[in-house]
C-alpha cells in the first residue's frame, strides 16, 4: 500500500514536449511509473517517447483513462494548465513549475477543489511511491520500500530525510513534496490522515519551513487525530524575520511564521520534533523502537 | 518587489483611491519647485525609504513655508534614517516626496494581504491608525475588522459595509469609504499585489477618505504581467550582493555569523544554517545555489559568500539528486580555479554519484578542501575551522 499513487497509476504529463518534460517524463518512465501519454496543444497525434500527445487534456484522458497529471508548463501558463486539467476530470495534478503568479494559483486552487481535483505543489518536486510511482523531478533511487511516509515543503531536504531513513535501515512507503509557495495543494492537514489510514505506513516525516500556519494546523490534527508517530523538522530556526527564504513562502511576517512557534506547537502536540536536521534518520529509528 | 510611497500613490490614483496632491524630489530647489506647484499653504516633507517608522525617526516633517520646505528637504536627502524596520544600520534618504498638507479628522487603518490559511485576499481596517497594526493585533485585537473576500466573486459592498461599521462610520460617510475601499481592492487584485498598507487613512473635515500614506510590496513572480510596476524596483532599496546574486540566479541573504553556506535548494539551505547554529557555530549567509550547481554559479557563490569580510570558512552542502554529485565536485575544482578561495571550504557531497565526487575531491589535492561524510560531520568540521580549530 500507499497513499495517492502507485503501480497502477496511469498519469499523463502537461507540457510533455517541452525541455523539462521530455526530461522528467523520460526518467519516470525509467522508473516504472506508467505514463500513458501527454499534453501539448497543436502537437495531437504525435508520438513523443513512445507514447500519444494529445491537444487537450480532455482528449487525453478518454483516450487513455488517465486520472493523474504531471504539470511542466511555464508559470505563465500554469494556472490554466491546471484548470484544463479539473475541466477533463483529472483526480490529481502534480504541478512542478516553479515561478507560478500567486493569485493565478488562488484561482486554479479555488477551482480544482469546485470539480473535486486534488492538487501538490506548485514549486515542488513532486511525489513518489517508492519503488512503484515517480511523479516529479526527485532521484528515484534515494527512495528505497519502507515504512514511513514523508511530507516536506522542500525538494532537496527530501531527498536528505529519505536517504537518512535509509541509511537507518528503513524506507519510504510515499514522499510528498507539498511546495513553497504561499498557496500549494495537498499538505499536511490532508496528507497525515492519508498515511494514518494506510497500512504500510507506520511513522511519518514532515518536513516544514518558516511561514504560513500549515504547520500550526497539522500541529492541531496531530495531536486530535494521528496515532502513528509523527518527526517534525522545521527549517528556518536561524532565519532573519522579514527575509524571504528561497522560497516564496518562507518569510516571517511580523512576528508570524516563526520556526519556534511551529516546533512548540508540534512538540505540544507529541510530535517527535528534532532540532538539528542530522537527526532525522535516528530520530525515526527511536520513535519505531517506542511503538513496538 | 516594493515600491515607494510616491509610487504607489501614482498607482492608486489611477485606479480613483484618492491621495493628497504631491511630488517626488531629489534636491532641495526640485522640492521647492513641487511645493511651489501645489496649490497649498502647508507642506509636508517626507522621506522616501522602504521602511515603516519614518515619522518618529525624523523622516515626515511639516512644513509652513517655501523656504522651510527647501531647508527640510535639504536637511533630509542624504541622511541616515534608522527606523524599528530599517535595522540599526539605517536606511539613506535619496528621494523626499512633497506634499500638500491635509485636514484630518481622524486616522484609520486599512490594508490588504493574502490570507495563507484561508486562501484569500483579505482587508483589514481599524480605528487606531497611525499606530502599528502588529501593534494593535497583538493589544487590542477587537480594535481590527477583517473581511476575506472570495475572488470568484470579488469586493462586494457587503465587505465595504462590514468594515465600514466596524469602524462605526456613520451613514453620510458610508459611501465614500465604499468606493474608496473597492477601489483599492482593484489596485491589489489587478496587480498581483502582495499587501497594502494605508496607514493613516484619513477622512477630512469634509468626510472625504484620503490615503495619507501608501505602502505597496508585489508579488515577484508576477511581475512580467506589470511593466510598468517592475520599472518602479529601486535597487538603493536592495542590498547590493543579494541583488548580485538575484541576477545570476543565485538566492542570497546575508548574515551576521562567520561560517559561509554554498547549498542546494531552499529548504537544506535553511536546515544547513540551522544546523551551524546547533553546532555551536553562527551562519555567515542564505544562499541557494539553485538546481544546476554547476562551475559558473559555484564559482559566482565563492565570490559572492567571500565578498563578506567575516566569513573564516564555507560549508558547501549538496545533497545530488539528478544533479550527479560528480560533476558538482569537478564544478567546485573548476571553481576554485577561477575564485581565489582564501578561507578552509568544507564540502559535503552526498546523493546520486557521491562516492565518484569524494573520489574527484580527494584526488585533487587542494589543501584548502576538507570533505565531509554527511551533514553533521560537514557542520562540525566548518564550525571548528572557522574558531580555529582544527
Amino acid at each position: 500500500m500507499s497513499i495517492l499513487v502507485n503501480k497502477d497509476t496511469k498519469a499523463i504529463v502537461q507540457g510533455f514536449t517541452g525541455k523539462e518534460g521530455t526530461f522528467h517524463a523520460e526518467q519516470c518512465m525509467a522508473y516504472g511509473t506508467n505514463i500513458v501519454g501527454g499534453v501539448t496543444p497543436n502537437k495531437g497525434g504525435m508520438t513523443h517517447l513512445g507514447k500519444p500527445v494529445f491537444n487537450t487534456v480532455e482528449e487525453a484522458v478518454k483516450a487513455t483513462g488517465a486520472t493523474v497529471s504531471m504539470i511542466f508548463v511555464p508559470p505563465a501558463f500554469v494556472a490554466d494548465a491546471v484548470m484544463e486539467a479539473a475541466d477533463a476530470g483529472i483526480e490529481l495534478a502534480v504541478i512542478i513549475t516553479e515561478g507560478a503568479p500567486v493569485k493565478d494559483m488562488m484561482y486554479a486552487k479555488h477551482y480544482a477543489q469546485k470539480t473535486g481535483m486534488m492538487t501538490i505543489g506548485p514549486n515542488c518536486p513532486g511525489i513518489i511511491t517508492a519503488e512503484e510511482c515517480k511523479l516529479g523531478i526527485m532521484p528515484g533511487n534515494i527512495f528505497k520500500k519502507g515504512n514511513v511516509g514523508l511530507i516536506s515543503k522542500s525538494g532537496t531536504l527530501t531527498y536528505e530525510a529519505s536517504n537518512q531513513v535509509v541509511k537507518a535501515g528503513f524506507g519510504i512507503t510515499t514522499a510528498i513534496g507539498i511546495g513553497g509557495d504561499p498557496i500549494i495543494g495537498l499538505s499536511y492537514k490532508q496528507l497525515l490522515p492519508m498515511f494514518e489510514a494506510d497500512p504500510e505506513t507506520e511513522a511519518i516525516v514532515m518536513i516544514g519551513e518558516i511561514g504560513g500556519d500549515l504547520e500550526i494546523q497539522a500541529a492541531k490534527l496531530i495531536k486530535e487525530k494521528i496515532t502513528k508517530p509523527v518527526i517534525a523538522f522545521i527549517a528556518g530556526q536561524t532565519a532573519p524575520k522579514g527575509k524571504r527564504m528561497g522560497h516564496a513562502g518562507a518569510i516571517i511576517s511580523g512576528s508570524k511564521g516563526t520556526a519556534a512557534e511551529k516546533m512548540e506547537a508540534l512538540k505540544e502536540a507529541g510530535a517527535y520534533v528534532v532540532e538539528s536536521p542530522a537527526d532525522i534518520g535516528a530520530t525515526v529509528v527511536k520513535a519505531l523502537s517506542n511503538r513496538k | 518587489m516594493n515600491i515607494h510611497e510616491y509610487q504607489a500613490k501614482e498607482v492608486f490614483r489611477k485606479y480613483g483611491v484618492p491621495t493628497p496632491e504631491g511630488g517626488v524630489a531629489f534636491s532641495s530647489e526640485e522640492a521647492r519647485r513641487v511645493a511651489e506647484d501645489l496649490d497649498s499653504g502647508l507642506w509636508v516633507v517626507k522621506a522616501q525609504i522602504h521602511a515603516g517608522g519614518r515619522g518618529k525617526a525624523g523622516g515626515v516633517k511639516l512644513a509652513k513655508s517655501l523656504d522651510e520646505v527647501e531647508e527640510i528637504a535639504g536637511e533630509m536627502l542624504g541622511m541616515t534614517l534608522v527606523t524599528h524596520q530599517t535595522g540599526p544600520e539605517g536606511k539613506v534618504v535619496k528621494k523626499v516626496y512633497i506634499e500638500e498638507g491635509a485636514d484630518i479628522k481622524a486616522e484609520y487603518y486599512l490594508g490588504m494581504v493574502l490570507d495563507r490559511a484561508l486562501e484569500m485576499p483579505v482587508m483589514m481596517a481599524s480605528t487606531e491608525g497611525g499606530m502599528e497594526i502588529e501593534e494593535v493585533a497583538a493589544k487590542t485585537p477587537e480594535k481590527i475588522v477583517k473581511v476575506a473576500i472570495d475572488p470568484t466573486i470579488g469586493f462586494k459592498p457587503f465587505h465595504a459595509r462590514k468594515l465600514a461599521f466596524g469602524l462605526g462610520l456613520g451613514k453620510s460617510e458610508q459611501k465614500d469609504f465604499i468606493k474608496f475601499a473597492s477601489a483599492l481592492y482593484n489596485v491589489y487584485m489587478e496587480n498581483d499585489a502582495e499587501m497594502i498598507e494605508i496607514n493613516p487613512l484619513i477622512k477630512t473635515g469634509e468626510g472625504r477618505f484620503i490615503a495619507l500614506d501608501a505602502k505597496m510590496g508585489f508579488d515577484d513572480n508576477a511581475l512580467y504581467k506589470h511593466h510598468e510596476i517592475a520599472e518602479m524596483r529601486d535597487l538603493d532599496e536592495e542590498e547590493p550582493t543579494e541583488a548580485e546574486a538575484k541576477r545570476h540566479g543565485l538566492s542570497y541573504i546575508k548574515l551576521d555569523g562567520n561560517v559561509g553556506c554554498m547549498v542546494n535548494g531552499a529548504g537544506l539551505a535553511m536546515a544547513t544554517m540551522d544546523i551551524i547554529k546547533h553546532e555551536g557555530g553562527e551562519p555567515a549567509n542564505f544562499l541557494d545555489v539553485g538546481g544546476a550547481a554547476n562551475p559558473d554559479t559555484v564559482a559566482k557563490g565563492f565570490e559572492i559568500i567571500l565578498s563578506d569580510k567575516n566569513v573564516k570558512s564555507i560549508f558547501v552542502n549538496i545533497f545530488g539528486g539528478i544533479v550527479r554529485c560528480d560533476r558538482v565536485a569537478n564544478g567546485i575544482l573548476e571553481a576554485t580555479k577561477r575564485v581565489e578561495v582564501s578561507v578552509p571550504v568544507v564540502v559535503r557531497l552526498d546523493g546520486t554519484n557521491a562516492v565518484e565526487a569524494a573520489e574527484i575531491l580527494r584526488n585533487a589535492n587542494i589543501k584548502n578542501i576538507i570533505p565531509a561524510t554527511d551533514l553533521e560531520d560537514g557542520a562540525k568540521k566548518a564550525v571548528a575551522v572557522a574558531k580555529g580549530e582544527k
